[in-house]
């Protein structure tokens, strides 16, 4: 028996996108295998949440969004966060690439720093081994959709010895919820090489129910560096559904920074594979649900390096009837002798009707190893909100610095100024509407 | 004196859980005076400070507690701290993410008018003289409040927060368990230089040991919710040599605690002995 499932695009218009961009032919036909994978897959099985019952179906049209010479083309909202940053930006608005710059500097070490379309069709030999290869289309029906119709995006390759000292920074900002919103994001950090990558992930606007397919790939060579940090405030019409995944060699190290803001439903799996001996990961994750929100969160490391080592941590803080599943998954495979994994998941629920899950998973396949995790799920407590209150603070106050409080360890601990800064604003404006 | 406080206890009654522990207490301290309530453990002192501040599982069901001609008991517990209480506790909570400076920062502009906040070179400066005087490290500045802070470390802190804070009714509820000699005399010089007209001190102590170093004006000793007996220091002397048996003696108090009885003995169920046919 087989069940006809309707896809949110056919193969008619992914060749005709496809082929009106001048895509190479290996990427025109990964796309229509892709979609053909679409067909037949399923959605992925989450822990606690079924992705069939969210809204998922609506990816709206690749349209093209003309470019624009500087950030004062942008809406103004958006021109005050990037002001200082003249180079090392690039800029997707809705489907496409509008924006893109980088210094003469680092263009000379050899850095490349551009859409993802061009470099497909300027770097395949770049390109080709590495897109779609962290994350595989065949995993599921998401990650099939996601080849089969990505658009715009970004390729980040960092030469060998070549370290960037200032921050790289994209801005996806959806203004048309007609227009695909999918990007994929591609690093490449060679060896001995360090980076920042800086995105924003928003929309202004729009209402109607649209999709934000998203996947980032990192590799991360031997003995780099990459530093990835993210925020995401799509409003409530907007369903984010993101998959970031990055592959580590020997003494190489990622840091991850994520803030996930958004006002709809959102599915994150933020996973690194510890491949190499040495190789070290650290995740940081901060999440506020309101309203109606679903949240589902995972971080996973999976080792298989020797002395490799990684550290999770996420904080959600829950209000009004918003759900928060979070999961985090520490596999440590055979033969990743003295690998560490420590990992914390914990939930602040600030109303009654909140929900809050926290699943800690060690999956452990070699003896010689250390492996931590702590979880908690709670309200307030009450006798801290007394504590606070009994020196002249009121009782607002006093919330207000017990879920900042809670959320300080990791937003606290984020090295770069411009994107912590960034990402307190946001949680002030989340949890102070 | 303008500034000196008066604070009216009268006829306070409170319960926990519907079980009444404060069963009518009176007491009037005035700025200037340092007041001890001693009683052996169970006999409703801490209950009289959590009901003073306002701890939510306190309820009061009678009588009234004056402040300069304000009811505290119709106030909020910030308000209550804003009208001029402090209340060092005896358990104080630790909150990660919020750190000692940001706490008491906030604390102090609570209490000012808008516009009026304290300015954050003065604030350091304050703070930072009132923490070499209460010999605490200054990295507990930045640390997170209370968290990881040893038992004296937290007493010393709610010291610091009140040298800070200047409150005119003052609470110290077994500020001395938990502190060895030498922070215990630290903790009395913190108490003894805010000794003023403009103070007044309420001080619960079941060791004599902490008035040996504050010497109070007024001695009240506690049991079964009630204050029993009142005098001057030399009852807490006597208190010290003699311990509380004369005084339930004296009174014909056989059992001086209140609210305990959920643990009175029962006859386990296990010790009876099987029967063999």
């Amino acid at each position: 028996m087989t069940t006809q499932i309707v896809l949110p695009i056919d193969q008619n218009e992914v060749r005709e996108n496809s082929q009106s961009k001048n895509e190479p032919e290996w990427l025109s036909n990964l796309r229509l295998e892709a979609l053909t994978l679409a067909g037949q897959l399923e959605y992925p099985k989450l822990e606690k949440t079924n992705l069939n019952r969210w809204s998922i179906e609506s990816y709206g049209k690749y349209k093209s969004t003309a470019p624009i010479t500087s950030i004062a083309d942008l809406p103004e909202a958006y021109q005050e966060a990037l002001q200082d940053q003249k180079d090392n930006l690039l800029i997707q608005r809705n489907s496409n690439v509008v924006f893109k710059s980088l210094s003469d500097d680092l263009a000379k070490k050899g850095v490349i720093f551009t859409d993802l379309e061009t470099a497909a069709k300027e770097h395949p030999e770049l390109v080709q081994p590495y897109f779609m290869q962290a994350v595989k289309k065949e995993e599921n029906k998401l990650t099939a959709i996601h080849t089969a119709l990505w658009s715009g995006g970004v390729f980040l390759y960092v030469p060998k010895n070549v370290e960037v000292e200032i921050p790289l920074q994209v801005l996806f900002l959806s203004e048309d919820d007609s227009s695909i919103f999918s990007p994929h994001v591609l690093i490449v950090a060679d060896t001995n090489s360090s980076v920042t990558y800086v995105d924003h992930v928003t929309s202004e606007g729009s209402s109607n129910e649209l999709v934000h397919n998203s996947i980032v790939e990192v590799f991360v060579k031997s003995g780099a560096k990459v530093q990835f940090s993210t925020l995401h405030n799509l409003n409530d019409s907007i369903t984010d559904l993101s998959y970031r995944r990055a592959v580590v060699e020997n003494d190489g190290r990622i840091e991850w920074i994520i803030g996930e803001m958004n006002d709809g439903n959102c599915m994150s799996d933020t996973s690194t594979v510890l491949k190499g001996n040495g190789s070290t990961s650290d995740a940081k994750i901060v999440c506020i649900g309101l309203n109606e929100q679903k949240l589902n969160i995972t971080t996973n490391a999976t080792h298989f390096g020797k002395n490799s080592d990684s550290d999770m941590i996420t904080r959600a803080v829950m209000n009004d009837n918003a759900t928060a599943i979070i999961n985090g998954v520490t596999k440590i495979e055979h033969g990743a002798k003295n690998a560490n994994g420590e990992q914390t998941e914990k939930v602040l629920m600030l109303s009654p009707t909140a929900r809050g899950d926290a699943n800690p998973m060690l999956l452990i396949d070699e003896d010689e190893v250390t492996a931590g995790h702590a979880a908690s799920v709670g309200q307030v407590d009450q006798n801290q909100i007394y504590y606070l209150m009994s020196r002249g603070i009121s009782k607002e106050t006093a919330e207000r610095l017990i879920i900042y409080g809670f959320l300080a360890p990791v937003v606290s601990e984020i090295p770069i100024k411009q994107v912590s800064d960034q990402l307190q604003a946001l949680i002030e404006g989340k949890l102070e509407r | 004196m303008s500034n000196s406080p008066k604070f009216v206890i009268d006829g306070l009654k409170a319960s926990v859980e519907n079980k009444e522990i404060l069963k009518g207490i009176n007491l009037e301290i005035n700025g200037g005076e340092v007041h001890a309530i001693m009683g052996p453990n169970g006999t409703g002192k801490s209950t009289l400070a959590s009901a003073i501040m306002g701890h939510p599982k306190y309820e009061v069901t009678e009588g009234k507690a004056i402040l300069n001609g304000d009811d505290l008991l119709e106030m909020e517990v910030d308000e209550r701290a804003r009208a001029g209480v402090f209340l060092a506790m005896q358990y104080p909570s630790e909150i990660t993410g919020v750190t000692n400076a940001d706490f008491l920062r906030s604390a102090m502009n609570a209490k000012r008018e808008e516009g009026d906040e304290i300015s954050l070179i003065k604030f350091i400066r304050k703070m930072e003289g009132k923490m070499g005087e209460l010999e605490i490290n200054p990295e507990f500045m930045h640390r997170y409040l209370n968290e990881g802070f040893s038992g004296g470390e937290k007493k010393r802190n709610e010291i610091l927060q009140m040298a800070m804070l200047d409150p005119s009714i003052v609470i110290l509820d077994e500020i001395d368990s938990g502190l060895d000699i030498d922070a215990l005399k630290i903790v009395a010089d913190g108490v003894n230089n805010m000794r003023n007209e403009e103070r007044g001190f309420l001080i619960i102590t079941h060791y004599q040991r902490l008035l040996n170093y504050i010497t109070p004006d007024f001695v009240h000793v506690m049991m079964q919710g009630k204050i029993v007996k009142s005098g001057g220091p030399e009852l807490a002397e006597r208190l010290e040599n003699e311990g509380y048996d004369w005084i339930k003696e004296e009174l014909g108090i056989e059992d001086e605690t209140v609210g305990q009885e959920e643990e009175d003995f029962k006859m386990p169920m296990n010790t009876v002995a099987p029967e063999f046919k």
